[in-house]
């Protein structure tokens, strides 16, 4: 029989090279950018036109940029009226310096701003430690998050106490704004949220028709159209004659559409928990709030610290709607800087827009970074 | 806990008291929350009547039959001042329909591109669709809406100055111009021919997919089909002579005259919701393809599937049951953040209605209306995600 | 359950920044809290309601505010000032937010009737008129067919506008905004061709402009528009210390009162004068209004009378140097006449 073959192969053959051995820059270029004819083509364009993109925005943002100045001719052309050639194209950078102030705290008294920056300071060493998951006492440093620190800002930003003098909410504005709104409505929601998600759970049919009403209502409809009941219909619907700040209004109707969202965000938390736990806490007696408070709840909110935080991002991306109401925050305050005759110039919006969104994004971006990163910290061990 | 004994002895009686009894627990909670709420709507409705009497005012629907007064720049059906405010409104939830359609579908589009280049192999491609998404997902809606407005769209040159393309279309910081067909006489056989040529298309799927379950004899249904739809419209368009003019914009004294526009309220709006909703969509493309086991492209492999077929047959299907329901939040989504035309002079719903309200001063019957027209397209929308979601359901054997 | 609550925290955090007030009568109100709370126009509208980089607020309208505060209170500083949008304007009225509105508000019938405010004193008379950039070189509104114009959303001047090109024929395409500063983004950045409102507000306007004298005013005035103080219906005791506020105003400058001469003036021997300065004996027309003897001596001493308020605020002695046209006093050709003080 064997000599009918053809073909015989008597000796071993070499063994192929493993797979992806190449650790060199051209063989990582040559699997990542170029393995195949298409991807080449793609790789090669794309780099082309992320070189363009870049060139063009380092240019407007930085080369061309203008950085000092006192009014709009310093970023105006020749044919503006200003000096600069006409084919120039760049940030403004001046008038974002002028408006800074601005921009962070509103029209709050000049001689006053140690007030707001005394609040941020203090913002900021209450939240680090709360962020960092190392540092012990949670409870304590939630607390003085949560309920000491609202407090005592609220005394220092609007005075009339303590010899300060006292600053309307029509006086604030900027990022402060922002900022405030976005986090008392996270305050305020939580709680208000997880009251909405029991409900939503409970097996009593009218107290869950109640919630479950609520919630889907507040999520079907626009935020827009919450802050306009709340800015336009909440004077109507209290005893004629009260009389409710503005700030407050605002503040009504961002609260009352996060804890809708935070409701839901809370619900999947009490789902995931399994019924082991509600059980255990039944046999040993405990009530329906001791079992809440002291078993349920603090696994469930664990589980959806990721999904809180993602909904405080889109909290703090959505309060700048409150600038169609007539609130200053941070993008109405910038909106509103458009018609300043001193610096009005065609690259005065783009540059106010981009330092807004930078700001903006600077927040969300680290917010959904850690976010992911106490998903991975949290994960460890909970998988089931 | 209702036969629960206690055996401390305090009189013979059992020292667990009706206060205990769960069902009557319950029932007094519920009657609590019942008054409270009633209490709580007594309390607004008195109040507003109060309010409204002292302002002289009624309250009630009727005021929507009476001449609306101002005109709409942006009007999809006839409108004029002339016409009621129920018009107005009409023409402002036209005009929310469209942009959310539109969105819907061009955001649709980038999504997917994005999230499947973010899976690909492609390491330039992956990282440009991951800068993408974590840059739009990162600001504010409104601020992408001013950024296209104010930032880009208003650097466009001045009416007189527009940048004149191709076949009379102009573009300027008002928009683009466009040549407005006109149509001749006969021109709604096309759609007609258009209406017969997807109907033959079916039939002649349906047959296909019979013979190849027969014979196994696959026929091109593709090719087909689109001779078809596009054949039969055409022809049918050369056979009645070119029923079709065009009417191109000529720059008057103050505007562009004749012609239609897409104004920079709707364009900007437009790219905005698009850009914006497509970064979230691309992270549930790649989440839904993710989800898809890996077991799957391999089997359909080893079976000898080609890659496209494997890709359009195996993990699509698949893919879409999980990518579904969030794309449809993110639909509402995009749908409710139209709202925030109002921030740009777009006549959407809430603008028309902010505009009646102001003329009207019927603020609560127009916050009425808003919630309402919002809840009944979520309502809707989730009905049919049920609907949707019971027939996609993995059927386990 | 968890809706009590709900409600009862939001009830709770309410309770701190709200204040209540007894509805017996907008003057009672008023005089039980110490100042008035007037709505005035929160777009920085020079002349008529703005707000310095210190705080001070000025313009007619607010000396308005201020002239009711010193009639009522004898001090002119007694004012607080909500800003207020034109779709702000009539609810922040309705729900009491505000005592009086003073922020360049038309006196019309709907208003006055449908919507349940009473207007009287009327004290600035403006119109509708258009403001074009020079380069398009028009002359008259009538040339306008075909020409994008800006305009505040939900204002009388929205209708008016639709109006008058509808009865003149002619074409135009509406660019409407929520917010004056918003109209004046748009018409800066030439997204269109024309801009109208009350002829007032397009000097003001024209003045914060990057270049004002690039652009004219047209002299077509399209409507009649009657600024002036609204305040809720039926409460005629003070509507009626809010009219006279501004009658005082005006008839102090009919008879040559003004802040610098009036205490001179308390000497004087015409009975007209004495009366309106509450120098009469046995007078009781401060009491009958429900204010001070020395209402009228007040507004003048600490406002200034009609013209000197017009003067400082929008005519000759401001940078926007509108004449005082159909604002002079009936005596000069205008209609500004204050009813006799008897």
């Amino acid at each position: 029989m064997t000599d009918n073959l053809a073909y015989l192969r008597e000796t071993f053959l070499q063994p192929a090279p493993p797979p992806g051995g190449d650790s060199t820059v051209l063989g990582w270029l040559k699997r990542n950018l170029f393995a195949s004819v298409k991807d080449s083509v793609i790789s090669i364009i794309a780099l082309l036109v992320v070189v363009w993109f870049l060139i063009n925005v380092v240019d407007f943002l930085f080369i061309e940029a203008v950085w000092t100045g006192t009014n709009r001719l310093a970023c105006a052309t020749v044919a503006q009226g200003g000096t600069l050639p006409d084919t120039w194209h760049g940030a403004c950078w001046a008038y974002v310096n002028a408006w800074f102030t601005q921009f962070m705290v509103g029209s709050y008294p000049r001689d006053q701003l140690w007030r707001p920056i005394t609040v941020a300071i203090l913002f900021v060493a209450t939240l680090t430690p709360l962020l960092i998951p190392k540092v012990p006492r949670k409870g304590l440093n939630a607390i003085l998050l949560l309920i000491v620190l609202p407090i005592v800002s609220a005394v220092l930003l609007l005075g009339g106490v303590f010899g300060l003098p006292f600053v309307e909410t029509s006086f604030w504005g900027g990022l402060m704004v922002t900022l405030i709104l976005s986090f008392i409505g996270i305050a305020v929601s939580l709680p208000i949220g997880i009251l909405l998600a029991l409900g939503r759970r409970s097996k009593m049919p009218i107290v869950k028709m109640a919630c479950v009403t609520f919630i889907e209502l507040v999520r079907g409809v626009p935020l827009i159209t919450v802050l306009f009941m709340a800015s336009v219909l909440l004077p109507l619907f209290l005893t004629p004659g009260t009389n409710i700040d503005k700030f407050v209004r605002a503040l009504v109707g961002v609260s009352i559409f996060a804890a809708a969202y935070m409701a839901e965000v809370i619900r999947g938390g009490l789902q995931a928990i399994p019924k082991g736990q509600y059980e255990g806490a039944d046999s040993l007696g405990l009530s329906y709030f001791q079992k809440m408070t002291f078993v349920i709840l603090p696994q469930a909110i664990k589980l959806v610290i990721p999904g809180i935080v993602n909904t405080f991002i889109g909290m703090f991306k959505d309060t700048s709607l409150v600038s169609i109401i007539n609130m200053y925050d941070l993008l109405g305050i910038v909106k509103a800087s458009f018609g300043d005759a001193t610096w009005l110039t065609p690259v005065t919006p783009l540059t106010g827009l981009i330092f807004a969104g930078f700001i903006f994004w600077l927040f969300c971006f680290g917010m959904s970074r850690y976010s992911a990163f106490m998903e991975r910290h949290l994960d460890t061990g909970h998988k089931r | 806990m209702v036969t629960s004994t206690d055996v401390r002895d305090d009189g013979g009686r059992s020292a667990t008291s009706l206060l205990y009894n769960p069902v009557l627990r319950q029932i007094i909670y519920q009657v609590l929350t019942c008054a409270f709420i009633a209490w709580l709507i007594w309390y607004a409705a008195s109040n507003v009547a109060e309010n409204l009497a002292r302002a002289n005012m009624t309250a009630g629907f009727g005021f929507l039959t009476g001449r609306a007064g101002f005109d709409i720049a942006q009007s999809a059906i006839p409108y004029s001042s002339d016409s009621p405010f129920t018009r107005a409104l009409l023409v402002g939830f036209i005009n929310t329909i469209i942009i959310a359609v539109c969105g819907i579908i061009t955001a649709t589009i980038i999504g997917l591109l994005v999230g499947i280049g973010r899976l690909s192999s492609n390491w330039l491609i992956a990282k440009l669709c991951t800068v993408y998404v974590e840059v739009f997902r990162n600001i504010p809606p409104l601020l992408v809406i001013f950024f296209w407005y104010k930032g880009v769209l208003s650097l466009l040159p001045d009416v007189r100055q527009s940048l004149s393309l191709p076949l009379s279309v102009y573009v300027s910081n008002r928009g683009i111009f466009m040549p407005a067909p006109v149509f001749g006489e006969r021109f709604w056989l096309i759609p007609a021919a258009l209406v017969v040529g997807i109907i033959i298309s079916l039939i002649y799927r349906a047959m296909a997919r019979k013979k190849q379950m027969a014979t196994g004899k696959a026929s091109p249904i593709l090719l087909v089909s689109l001779a078809l739809i596009i054949g039969l419209p055409v022809l049918t368009f050369i056979a009645l002579g070119t029923p079709i003019t065009f009417d191109p914009p000529v720059l008057g004294k103050f505007n562009m005259r004749g012609g239609t526009v897409v104004g920079p309220e709707f364009l900007s709006l437009y790219m905005a919701l698009s850009f914006y909703t497509a970064a979230f969509i691309a992270e549930i493309v790649r989440a839904g393809i993710k989800g898809v086991s890996k077991g799957q492209s391999e089997a359909a492999a080893a079976l000898g599937i080609r890659p496209g077929l494997t890709t359009r047959l195996i993990i699509l299907p698949q893919a879409l049951r999980i990518i579904i329901p969030p794309l449809t939040s993110q639909y509402l989504n995009l749908t409710k953040n139209s709202s925030l035309a109002v921030a740009i002079g777009f006549a959407d719903l809430v603008a028309v209605g902010g505009t009646i309200l102001n003329q009207s001063g019927h603020s609560i019957e127009i916050i009425a209306i808003w919630m309402g027209v919002y809840v009944t397209i979520s309502l809707a929308t989730s009905l049919f995600m049920n609907w949707f979601n019971t027939k996609m359901a993995l059927v386990e054997r | 359950m968890s809706k009590k609550l709900l409600t009862a925290v939001i009830g709770t955090a309410l309770l701190g920044l709200t204040a209540h007030t007894a509805s017996a009568g907008t003057l009672e109100d008023v005089k039980a809290k110490g100042f008035l709370q007037c709505g005035v126009n929160g777009s920085n509208l020079a002349g008529f309601g703005a707000q310095d980089s210190s705080g001070k607020w000025t313009g007619l309208d607010v000396d308005l505010c201020r002239a009711v505060a010193a009639a009522v209170f004898g001090d002119a500083s007694k004012v607080k000032y909500t800003p207020l949008s034109a779709k702000d304007r009539f609810p922040a009225l309705q729900s009491g937010e505000i005592d009086m509105l003073a922020r360049n508000t038309t006196w019309t019938i709907n208003r006055d009737s449908a919507l349940g405010f009473d207007f009287r004193a009327v004290n600035y008379y403006d119109g509708q008129g258009f403001m074009v950039p020079k380069k398009l070189n028009v002359k008259s509104a009538l040339e306008l067919s075909g020409a994008a114009v800006c305009v505040q959303s939900g204002t009388t001047t929205e209708l008016n506008l639709a109006d008058y090109f509808k009865a003149n024929n002619l074409q135009y395409n509406p660019v409407v905004f929520e917010k004056q500063e918003e109209v004046d983004a748009a018409y800066q950045a030439g997204r269109c061709d024309v801009y109208t409102t009350d002829q007032s507000g397009l000097y003001s306007i024209r003045l914060s402009l990057a270049n004002p004298a690039d652009h004219v005013i047209l002299p077509e005035i399209i409507s009649k528009e009657p600024l002036g103080p609204a305040v809720r219906a039926n409460d005629s005791k003070w509507f009626d210390i809010v009219s006279w506020a501004h009658y005082a105003m005006v008839a102090g400058e009919e008879f040559g009162v003004t802040t610098a001469n009036v205490d001179e003036k308390l000497k004087t021997e015409n009975p007209d004068l004495k009366r309106f300065l509450g120098e009469e004996k046995d007078q009781h027309i401060g009491k009958d209004l429900g204010v001070d003897e020395k209402w009228a001596y007040n507004i003048i001493k600490q406002v200034g009378n009609y013209g000197e308020s017009f003067n400082r605020n929008v005519g000759e002695g401001s940078p926007l140097k509108i004449a005082r046209g159909l604002n002079g006093l009936w005596s000069k050709g205008g209609l500004q006449y204050a009813p006799p003080i008897r």
